[in-house]
């Protein structure tokens, strides 16, 4: 053991078998909470607005939400830093042996957590599986206002009740940066693209990219000293880096 | 004078125990049949207007509600993030567990040769099979479309389907089918005899009809013996290690999950003990409720039969809370900081009295009253205690899902869980199956008469010098 110093330790107990292919960035230090990636990921993504009641119920249905504390009694509270919450894309995620319908399985091509929502039944086992409890529950079918049932991006499925769904990465803004390029005989550039979130983010908090590339933007951000993985005690290996505030 | 006075004391002994045990106190075998015929044939309007009352709550409460949920969308129910699943698992594994006394009493019993069982091996048989039917209910309303369960069966098809054998859930279909089939096979097979009893009983009708398929053509000649007994005997063995799989398998739907207060080792026979304690609560319950309510179930069903049963319960309460305080035990010195969240929030959370309730009336009220054999003795203290397990287990499984899931490892999800239309779908079920029980009741043989005419020929009070005895000897 005392040959072991702690750069060792971390090499056998940390490292990935499957090391990902597609990793995220976010910088607690930037966010600002202003809830830019939440909107953009609802309009990407065809999430359903289920109104205050129902969020009030937790029954909210975001694939991306930004979690603040308070710490200490009032007044003397301190506000925590904010800290955007999406699926995690675990390397061994808990949600997925769960499922008794294959409806939430591992891509090989993308080295991702994908909800294949014709498959899902509605056992919610996932759900309750998932340390982070990023995964949004379809309650009801929910009606979509006037103005906004224009909106719908053609290339994401509309949900139905009974399923359960969760933030896919963009795996359309994926496959098209991938098509793109293939077609072009190139390979994806660093950059090319982004999910919505990191899109619509102000201050570039969010920042998305390879991360079995060392080059890559998100590669050299994560290896940054203040980069935790979220519970990572629990060995679930996420794909996505915090780097802490303050 | 003396030998007099012993011969008398003697002979009042005999007596003594005649009136208390079934099996020395025989009867001739037509009128027996003739007796369970009757206590089967027999209906006042009481039966009526109570069957009719719960066909409302099971129209209302459970059809009408559950197409309501399948239309609009599971919603209706309480369950929230983070507590995806509520009343509606609390229900299956409380049914199975109560499924779990007719095997245990039936096989386990059946196999050690406990004599007192037989007159209620029926009784708890029903209770496995009409369980098991309410489980399956509860875990199909649990379901957010449960117009595909099907896709949860492993049968070769067109749509590159499979069930995926890593889910606890997927063990759960095939360990709570394997469990149905044996059950309902291991329920049949002590019928054939009884059936066919009735068919030469009945005079016609649809009844006559509905036995004569059922009995198989059993004429009682001794090769159809041979065989039942045979086929009896490989189901009775086979039965038990089926149910124990089953709770342990229902059990590993927490166990194998990643979340404080469920990865626990020690679930799968804690689970089983759970069962048996809730199961054999429910058997009270309904032998006393058959006793009062039953024609010639006095005579059946004794207060030796209460007592035996009190004693199994004193015996599965202790185990039970055994395994109980080393779960908790063991979680808490784990120290785990999620583990210990929850711990807290199960004894002074907002439904922490909860928790005192569970312990007073699964450990403590067993306790205090079933030492007692002339507490244990009486069917309504023993009933009265059974129903108390059963409000403690139920409440032990609703402690173990939605309280459990309220906390988890990401704060800000945090919630309560508040019930919405699974009162209204757990209430029908219950209706269900007493509606069902009652029905069945009157339908077929609820007291094994081959089976109770068989130990009273096995039983005999023997004269050893001035000492009576009683000898069994062995018939299968």
């Amino acid at each position: 053991m005392a040959n072991l110093d702690r750069e060792t330790m971390v090499s056998v107990n940390l490292t990935n078998p499957e090391e990902g292919k597609w990793g995220m960035v976010i910088d607690q230090d930037l966010c600002t909470g202003c809830q830019a990636c939440v909107a953009a990921c609802a309009m990407e993504n065809n999430i359903s607005f289920v109104g205050e009641e129902l969020s009030g119920n937790g029954r909210s249905m975001h694939w991306i939400r930004i979690e603040r504390f308070w710490e200490g009694e009032y007044p003397e509270v301190k506000a925590t830093p904010f800290e955007p919450t999406l699926c995690q894309q675990c390397g061994y995620a808990p949600c997925e042996p769960v499922c008794p319908a294959y409806a939430t399985v591992h891509s090989n091509d993308q080295q991702l957590n994908l909800q294949v929502y014709n498959r899902c039944v509605g056992t919610r086992y996932c759900g309750n599986n998932c340390p982070s409890q990023v995964r949004s529950f379809n309650w009801f079918d929910y009606e979509r206002p006037e103005p906004l049932n224009n909106q719908l991006n053609p290339d994401v499925t509309v949900r139905r009740r009974g399923v359960m769904e969760k933030c896919t990465f963009c795996i359309q803004r994926i496959k098209r940066a991938e098509d793109t390029a293939r077609a072009e005989g190139r390979e994806v550039a660093d950059g090319e693209f982004a999910p919505a979130c990191a899109q619509a983010c102000p201050a570039n908090a969010i920042v998305f990219g390879r991360v079995d590339k060392p080059e890559t933007v998100v590669s050299q951000l994560a290896k940054q000293a203040r980069g935790v993985k979220r519970l990572e005690e629990l060995g679930t290996f996420p794909h996505v880096t915090y780097l802490k505030a303050g | 004078m003396a030998s007099e006075k012993q011969h008398e004391e003697h002979a009042h002994g005999e007596e003594h125990l005649r009136q208390e045990h079934l099996m020395l106190d025989p009867r001739p075998r037509g009128e027996m049949n003739a007796m369970v015929m009757e206590a089967m044939h027999y209906t006042t309007w009481k039966f009526w207007v109570v069957a009719a009352v719960l066909g409302v709550v099971v129209a209302l409460g459970l059809f009408f509600s559950w197409g309501r949920m399948i239309a609009e969308g599971l919603g209706l129910a309480g369950i929230n993030r983070p507590s995806y699943w509520g009343i509606f698992i609390v229900n299956t594994v409380f049914w199975i567990g109560i499924s779990h006394a007719g095997t245990f009493i039936s096989a386990i019993l059946r196999v050690f040769k406990a004599e007192f069982r037989r007159p209620f091996t029926r009784a708890a048989e029903l209770m496995t099979t009409f369980g098991l039917m309410q489980a399956g209910f509860s875990i199909f309303m649990h379901m957010g479309r449960v117009w595909l369960s099907y896709w949860l069966f492993p049968y070769p098809n067109q749509r590159m389907m499979w069930p995926n054998l890593h889910s606890p859930l997927t063990w759960d279909v095939l360990a709570i089918t394997t469990y149905l089939l044996a059950s309902t096979m291991y329920l049949f097979l002590p019928l054939i005899p009884d059936l066919a009893m009735a068919r030469d009983r009945t005079e016609g009708g649809w009844r006559k009809v509905a036995y004569r398929i059922l009995a198989l053509g059993f004429r009682g000649t001794e090769g159809e013996w041979k065989h039942l007994r045979l086929a009896m005997n490989i189901f009775a063995f086979a039965i038990i290690p089926v149910m124990f799989s089953v709770h342990t398998i229902v059990s590993w739907d927490f166990a194998a999950a990643t979340r404080p207060g469920w990865s626990s080792t020690i679930f799968g026979p804690y689970f089983v003990v759970g069962a048996l304690h809730s199961g054999m609560g429910a058997v009270v319950i309904v032998l006393a409720i058959v006793r009062g309510t039953m024609k010639h179930m006095k005579y059946f069903i004794r207060a030796e039969h209460f007592e035996a049963i009190g004693k199994l319960m004193l015996i599965i309460s202790m185990t039970w809370a055994y395994f109980f305080f080393n779960d908790y035990i063991v979680q808490w010195y784990g120290g785990d900081k999620w583990t210990n969240i929850l711990l807290h929030y199960h004894e002074a959370g907002p439904l922490g009295f909860l928790w005192f309730l569970m312990l007073a009336v699964n450990i403590v009220i067993p306790w205090a009253v079933l030492w007692n054999k002339k507490w244990r003795s009486n069917p309504w203290i023993v009933g009265t205690v059974g129903l108390l397990i059963n409000v403690g287990m139920w409440i032990e499984r609703y402690i173990i899902v939605p309280i459990s899931l309220s906390i988890n490892r990401t704060p800000f999800t945090w919630d309560l869980y508040k019930p919405g239309i699974e009162i209204p779908l757990g209430i029908g079920t219950l209706a269900l199956f007493i509606l069902l029980y009652m029905l069945a009741s009157k339908f077929i043989p609820l007291v094994p008469a081959w089976e109770v005419q068989e130990g009273q020929m096995a039983h005999k009070l023997t004269k050893y010098g001035r000492e009576t005895v009683v000898t069994v000897s062995e018939l299968e």
